[in-house]
């Protein structure tokens, strides 16, 4: 620690930071421009000017840049100095001179960085008279909307996108007060992290074009703190509402998940909450056709599916299917609804590589890196898996972990890591070992020391070879090439010479060997370091983890459908999840019409609801509360930002309500030992006068009123159910956690026309909706800001209304947020009964199987993800319908890359157009999932292939009828 | 004895010595001196006791610049020593740059020394590069310099065909490249750290210090920028020795100084003179006398960013120390001469265009605060000022001042400026009054005139508060004019 005195009080601040860094983490005001607290220091925007003195002898001290300047032992200075405001008002000045006025039309009004500081800094009077610059704007694409006139010139926005996420189409451009950030002309920003553009953008110069497309202000839009669906890295996020309709989602910063940003899939793919794929009311077939019932009859329809649900539950010869993309709760209550016929939803492949997962994460020698951990890795081995388009913030940890190599260069030099200009030019392309074995080249691939595209088989081999290149006991493979072996030691070398190695697998290429191989790896490397090492393992959904460790002996679906064949099985409830996307179509076309009945639960119109006789429409994330278990292995807690219209419900509330004897039964245990125990979810009070504590009542948690279960219930009694999910509950505060005295509002305290919002149908306001089921209340009364980090809706702070606003609840400038963690990691104890053994089973090399092509799974950012995929901007942003082919492939089958093939898989014919691909090994062909109707369940054999000959390139992406066609492959006809 | 050490090579009425006749007239013998005959740190040492300082404007003395590169320490073999480590060899490679990229108004100084003798300074950077134990040498010209990059272009290659270029120069283990880089031209690539960016390919904007280039420069490894001039008295140093350096002078700066004179006189030029030379010898000895009918009113010392000074500082000793005490700079020693009938708002306004256009956009006060300087200067020179022109001017001395700004490019900017408000406030007010009687014309005028940007508004009640604002031009309509 460090003392500097600010205004003549002493201060203790960590050492080795800024003047910046250490007033804005002692909680004072002073403004910022160009300084980020993941960017570092550049000088440029000379905003926090503050008066440093040498001793408390001088009085007149010199005006310097508080980020430009150590906060070295004695430091001086003074924020108040009338020069030092004066200052501050000045640089204000200068920056508005060519600033339009145009707030009241900016979609940055009311969360503009710029607003605030100029407020701040006390500029109020405009003396320049004189002509603005104006500039040209720029289309970008479906995502970001470009106003470069709002500019101040910041050099944020380029060095985020250039340095931290490694874009190249944004740049600076042009000179003195004409600088210009844009790209060379008009198009889409490529990099997939564009969408943080928004919030690292001090004003409106970039906006979110989804949003303006249906937009109202931040102080209107009703927020809760939730949790991405669209991967398992489980990216904290705040999404916002109003009218009924979710209107944009932006990042809700978690120190160890995702930090400050999140992907552009997470961000704009949230269509499909209102999208018209979207189910609200009760469906029945009716005569081989699905109809709605007409509006006077709705409430006796959702009636009549509790009806059905519970009749089907009661039965002996029903069988239930889960889902991996959606919550504990609803999994649990499913699961507890029909114990015996209980399905996880995963395949026999995804079930059998899942629990792989589960065992590696529980060995003893094995750590469990959270995203932010795996920036502080010193060498990086990715075994397998396209990271960037499977869990695209760990792409944007590994960048950071890569260049992280400069902060080292650095301090041996003696320059200190926030010196962001100064540390990446003495590191020049300096950078910490990556290397990568994938099926295909990755976004990754530019700045990794070693990559190699090899087949699944080829990949686990290597990975093995290298664990027993690393520790000689680990097995190695036979007969390995030269070329292999050569490899394997060039990796050895790498990452041996590492102090911080770290190892990233996956389940996307659906290869238990590969995460075998990887858990060799990091158990040599954990015996070289005496250390566990390191082991993140990316997973399909975002709740794959949570159903894993919920189920996971339960059967898999080819066991169900077993059942279904011979007759066991005659119900079927699917709960949140489309078959088929998972089995083989004709083999499930066939077991569906068997069935006597078919019931689905779900938010979204799938080609599975397409089969039932009764389709119950569920609540999406938006609409309702949920603990997902993230890749790492940390439960995390989403609440509902609004209520759930017509007959929307969450799925666990559908089951539980089908079975309340059972619940009231499960309830009454679980209340007793909650009362039995003393509740305290007190929050850690820190010297930040904005953290607060949260009141936990003497209520036992989750008691059941008047028949109704709560969420809270539910959790618990899962918690209880399975010793793995015991700490669940502690993932957020339970409903029963108040904020002085309140519930916590999801509206902002601003929240306008509240009276008015109905007054088209009626003046008199009704009553607001309340909220049994969490500690946020759909309400605007209450205290926004001294709240634990997991109940915080929205970023907000007095004086701070942008994201900005969050070093308001860090304890210190990047560090952790005060009031207690947010989520709670569930599998750092490693199993009791664990012992270090090797996986020993190596696959043979691949062999391409004469003139059959082994099917590779290949993922997209935009396009692979099942829910996200049904949002219109991501769908302008999918690649176009393809299948990848090594040229050797296809020059046997005598094609070029203007050319089709046809091929059947997973029961289902293709006809897609040929990418070709020297970096896709021989005999693979790969799949781009999500794409042209492509799911995984086309990946479970090897494919004949033929040249289509009536092929026909299909339009560019984008337009609405490729939209259409894909949708109706993935999901049939809208209803 | 040697008097002019930079230019008694330099003959414009003939092309300038080949290798063959500058190496008959004595040169490379203090290349051949240093590389042979001495270690680097005595070179240093040579350097640091002649007392020479930079010549590019800031006038910092070398020798002390210098030694704040890293260098290999000496272990004589022992290898059992402590220090025997890679720690304790320098970062490699190493890099010498001439900053020729000579940019600042009325400055032509090093185009003379590159045009006239392009050997010299190739020797210089051989001395240099010597002395730093540099692996490679950048000469980072200004791109108009076309004439000059050829020669040294040609001169670089008849060094390297003669092997004072290349792998073991002059037998030795020491070897040295050297290119020349031609500038994407814009003024801020003189300052030396943009000027590093600028050759590693990126936009030309400076950086922040510490870390200076000496420990952090090109492409992150030490590195040494030096203006041309300076590096052209490296030779003769080595050769004839710090005492005689020192004895040039006329006064505590050692050496000569390339000056020139530019303005209305009667023989603008640049000549090689003892350093210490009153701007008084200069302007009516060397530049010949103002021209007929037209008076001294102020004077650049050293090239467009330097603070003005007047006719009572004519009898100055031009050097550093002398010309730092009148509260300007030496600067480059290429004075701009300013007349009696020159409109003086104008030129300054001109001069602020110039640091205005040339802002690389880094910093707020530079980027921002520059274009609105600009245009208050332009409305006083065009008659439209007003009295919060004037206060701005003032509040931009200080706004735009050193260390407020991200560079040295916006307080160089403010030299002239500030000194023009100290020493002719009169100028501003009568401008000023200037401003006023015509708006009072306008405004008193029943007919509007022809050019509807001068339409008056007899009745706005917005006149008295916006009398320049561009609102005018679209009111004479509006129902806001009363009736």
């Amino acid at each position: 620690m460090t003392k500097i005195i600010v205004d003549d009080k002493a201060y203790e601040v960590p050492a080795g930071n800024n003047l910046l860094h250490a007033c804005l983490s002692l909680g004072l005001d002073l403004p910022y421009f160009c300084w980020h607290p993941c960017l570092g220091s550049v000088g440029a925007c000379r905003q926090c000017a503050v008066k440093q003195y040498q001793d408390e002898n001088d009085s007149r001290g010199r005006i310097v840049m508080a980020c430009m300047t150590p906060a070295s032992e004695g430091a001086r200075i003074s924020v108040a100095d009338p020069q030092a405001r004066d200052f501050r008002a000045g640089i204000i000045e200068l920056l508005m001179t060519n600033h339009p006025h145009d707030c009241p039309v900016c979609e940055e009004g009311g969360e503009c960085h710029l607003q605030d500081m100029t407020e701040m800094s006390g500029h109020t009077f405009r003396r320049y008279e004189q002509t603005k610059r104006t500039h040209r704007n720029q289309y970008l694409g479906p995502f970001i909307n470009h106003e470069m006139n709002r500019c101040i010139a910041c050099y944020r926005c380029v060095r985020y996108y250039q340095d931290y996420a490694g874009g190249s189409d944004l740049q600076m451009l042009g000179a003195h007060h004409h600088v210009y950030f844009g790209r060379h002309c008009d198009g889409t920003l490529e990099n997939p992290f564009s969408g943080n553009l928004v919030e690292v953008c001090p004003t409106g110069v970039f906006t979110d074009k989804t949003f303006s497309q249906d937009y109202t202000r931040k102080w209107d839009l009703q927020c809760a703190p939730s949790i991405c669906q669209h991967c398992a890295v489980g990216c904290n996020t705040s999404p916002g509402e109003r009218y009924g309709r979710l209107k944009r989602i932006v990042n809700r910063y978690h120190n160890d998940v995702n930090g400050y940003f999140l992907c552009d899939r997470g961000r704009f793919g949230y269509g499909f909450v209102n999208g018209d794929q979207r189910l609200h009311q009760v469906m029945r077939r009716q005569g081989g056709s699905e109809e709605t019932t007409g509006q006077a009859a709705q409430v006796a329809t959702a009636a009549a599916g509790h009806r059905a649900l519970a009749e089907l539950l009661a039965r002996s010869d029903s069988a239930v299917i889960g889902s991996p993309r959606t919550s504990l709760e609803n999994n649990f209550a499913l699961l507890t609804a029909a114990r015996q016929h209980f399905c996880g939803g995963f395949s026999a492949a995804e079930q059998q590589i899942m629990q792989t997962a589960v065992t590696n994460y529980r060995q003893p020698d094995i750590g469990i890196p959270s995203p932010a951990d795996i920036e502080t890795a010193d060498a990086i081995l990715i075994l397998g898996e396209d990271i960037l388009n499977t869990a695209p913030v760990l792409a944007l940890r590994v960048r950071q972990a890569v260049r992280n190599r400069a902060r080292d260069l650095a301090a041996a030099a003696g320059i200190p890591a926030w010196q962001d200009a100064a540390v990446q030019e003495l590191a020049q392309q300096s950078r910490n070992p990556l290397i990568q074995l994938t099926v295909d080249n990755t976004d990754l691939d530019a700045i990794a020391a070693i990559n190699r595209q090899l087949a699944p088989a080829d990949i686990a081999r290597l990975g093995f070879a290298i664990a027993h290149g690393i520790n000689s006991e680990a097995p190695a493979p036979n007969d390995l090439t030269a070329a292999e072996t050569e490899l394997a030691d060039r990796v050895c070398a790498l990452l041996n010479h590492a102090n911080r190695p770290l190892v990233i697998t996956g389940t996307a290429l659906l290869s238990t060997a590969v995460l075998e191989a990887a858990a060799n790896i990091a158990k040599s490397l954990s015996r070289k370091l005496d250390a566990p090492c390191p082991l993140h393992q990316c997973l399909a959904e975002c709740n794959s983890l949570g159903a894993a460790m919920l189920a996971a002996d339960s059967a898999t679906l080819e066991q169900t459908l077993e059942g279904v064949e011979d007759g066991a099985i005659k119900r079927l409830l699917v709960l949140e999840n489309d078959l088929y996307r998972r089995c083989d179509s004709r083999r499930l076309d066939a077991a569906l019409d068997r069935l006597d009945e078919l019931i689905v639960i779900d938010h979204q119109w799938t080609a599975t609801a397409a089969k039932a006789d009764w389709v119950l429409p569920a609540a999406t994330f938006a609409e309702s509360e949920g603990t997902l278990v993230n890749s790492e292995a940390r439960a995390q807690r989403f609440f509902a930002v609004f209520p759930g219209v017509a007959d929307v419900r969450a799925g666990w509330q559908w089951l539980t309500a089908a079975n309340p004897g059972a619940w009231a039964a499960i309830d009454a245990v679980t209340a007793d030992r909650a009362s039995a125990e003393t509740v305290a979810v007190e929050q850690v009070a820190t010297e930040k006068a904005t953290v607060g504590k949260v009141a936990v009542g003497k209520v036992a948690v989750g008691k059941v009123a008047a028949g109704n279960v709560t969420i809270d219930a539910v959790t618990k009694a899962c918690a209880a159910s399975q010793p793995l999910l015991a700490q669940i509950v502690a993932a957020a505060p339970p409903a029963e956690a108040r904020s002085q005295g309140r519930q916590v509002p999801r509206m902002p305290h601003r929240y306008s026309g509240r009276t008015a919002i109905r007054a088209h149908i009626n003046v008199s306001e009704p009553k607001q909706t309340p909220d049994p089921m969490s500690a946020l209340g759909f309400t605007m009364e209450g205290d926004p800001t001294h709240l634990p980090p997991a109940l915080r809706p929205s970023t907000w702070a007095p004086g701070w209304n942008s994201n900005q606003s969050i070093h308001k609840f860090q304890q210190e400038v990047n560090g952790e947020l005060a009031g207690g963690p947010s989520g709670v990691r569930l599998l750092d104890e490693p199993a009791a009964a664990a012992a270090a053994t090797w996986f020993t089973e190596i696959p043979p090399a691949f062999r391409a199987a004469g003139d059959k092509l082994q099917p590779v799974p290949l993922y997209h950012i935009f396009g692979s993800e099942e829910l996200s995929q049904r949002a219109e901007p991501i769908q302008a942003r999918r690649p176009r319908d393809y299948i990848a082919l090594h040229p050797d492939d296809a020059a046997r089958l005598q094609v070029c890359s203007s050319d089709g093939i046809s091929f059947s898989a997973a029961g289902l014919e293709f006809c897609l157009g040929v990418r070709i691909t020297a970096a896709l090994p021989a005999g693979v062909i790969g799949l781009p999932m999500g794409i042209g109707g492509l799911t995984p369940a086309a990946l479970a054999t090897p494919l004949t292939v033929t040249k289509a000959f009536d092929w026909q390139p299909p339009p560019s992406p984008g337009d609405r009828a490729v939209i259409a066609s894909d949708l109706a492959a993935n999901g049939g006809a809208a209803p | 004895m040697i008097t002019r050490p930079l230019t008694r090579h330099i003959d414009l009425s003939r092309p300038p010595y080949d290798l063959a006749q500058y190496e008959d007239a004595g040169g490379y013998s203090g290349a051949r001196k240093v590389i042979t005959g001495m270690t680097p740190a005595e070179g240093l040492q040579l350097l640091k006791d002649s007392g020479l300082r930079g010549r590019g404007g800031a006038g910092f003395p070398t020798g002390m610049k210098w030694s704040f590169v890293p260098m290999d320490k000496d272990n004589k073999g022992d290898k059992d020593k402590k220090g025997d480590k890679d720690g304790d060899k320098a970062p490699r490679p190493k890099y010498i740059v001439a900053n020729a990229d000579e940019m600042e108004p009325g400055t032509f100084k090093d185009r003379l020394l590159m045009e006239g003798c392009p050997h010299l300074l190739v020797e210089g950077m051989l001395v240099g590069g010597y002395i730093l134990q540099a692996d490679i040498g950048y000469i980072f010209i200004r791109g108009e310099y076309v004439e000059a990059a050829q020669l040294l272009n040609a001169a670089i290659a008849e060094c390297r065909k003669k092997g004072y270029l290349g792998k073991h120069i002059l037998g030795g283990d020491w070897s040295f490249e050297l290119h020349v880089h031609t500038s994407a031209g814009r003024y801020i690539c003189g300052e030396e750290t943009a000027l590093l960016n600028s050759l590693e390919g990126k936009r030309a904007t400076p950086r922040a210090k510490p870390p200076f280039p000496q420990v952090s420069g090109l492409w992150g490894k030490p590195t040494i920028v030096n203006n041309v001039e300076t590096l052209c008295n490296l030779p003769p140093i080595i050769e004839h020795g710090a005492d005689w350096f020192k004895q040039l002078s006329l006064t505590g700066d050692a050496g000569t100084k390339l000056y020139g004179v530019s303005g209305r006189v009667n023989n603008p030029g640049c000549w090689e003179l003892p350093m210490g030379t009153t701007a008084r010898t200069l302007i009516e000895e060397h530049a010949g006398g103002m021209c007929d009918g037209y008076q001294l009113k102020t004077f650049l010392p050293g090239g467009g960013s330097t603070p003005l000074l007047l006719p009572e500082h004519l009898d100055t000793p031009m050097d550093y120390t002398e010309i730092g005490k009148l509260g300007s700079r030496l600067g480059t020693g290429t004075m701009i001469v300013i007349d009696d009938q020159v409109d003086f708002i104008g030129a300054l306004k001109n001069l602020e265009h110039f640091f205005s256009q040339e802002s690389c956009g880094f910093c707020t006060p530079c980027r921002d605060g520059l274009p609105w300087v600009e245009k208050a200067l332009d409305n006083l020179e065009h008659g439209r000022g007003s009295r919060a022109d004037l206060d701005w001017l003032k509040r931009a001395t200080w706004m735009l001042n050193m260390g407020n700004t991200f560079c040295a490019h916006a307080p160089g900017a403010m030299g002239p400026l500030e000194s023009a408000l100290k020493y002719f406030p009169d100028e501003f007010e009568q401008r000023l009054a200037q401003s006023a009687a015509r708006r009072k014309s306008v405004t008193e005028q029943t007919a509007p005139p022809d050019s509807p940007l001068e339409a008056p508004l007899p009745n706005s009640p917005l006149k008295t508060h916006l009398p320049n604002s561009p609102l005018k031009t679209h009111l004479p309509n509006s129902p806001l004019k009363a009736p």
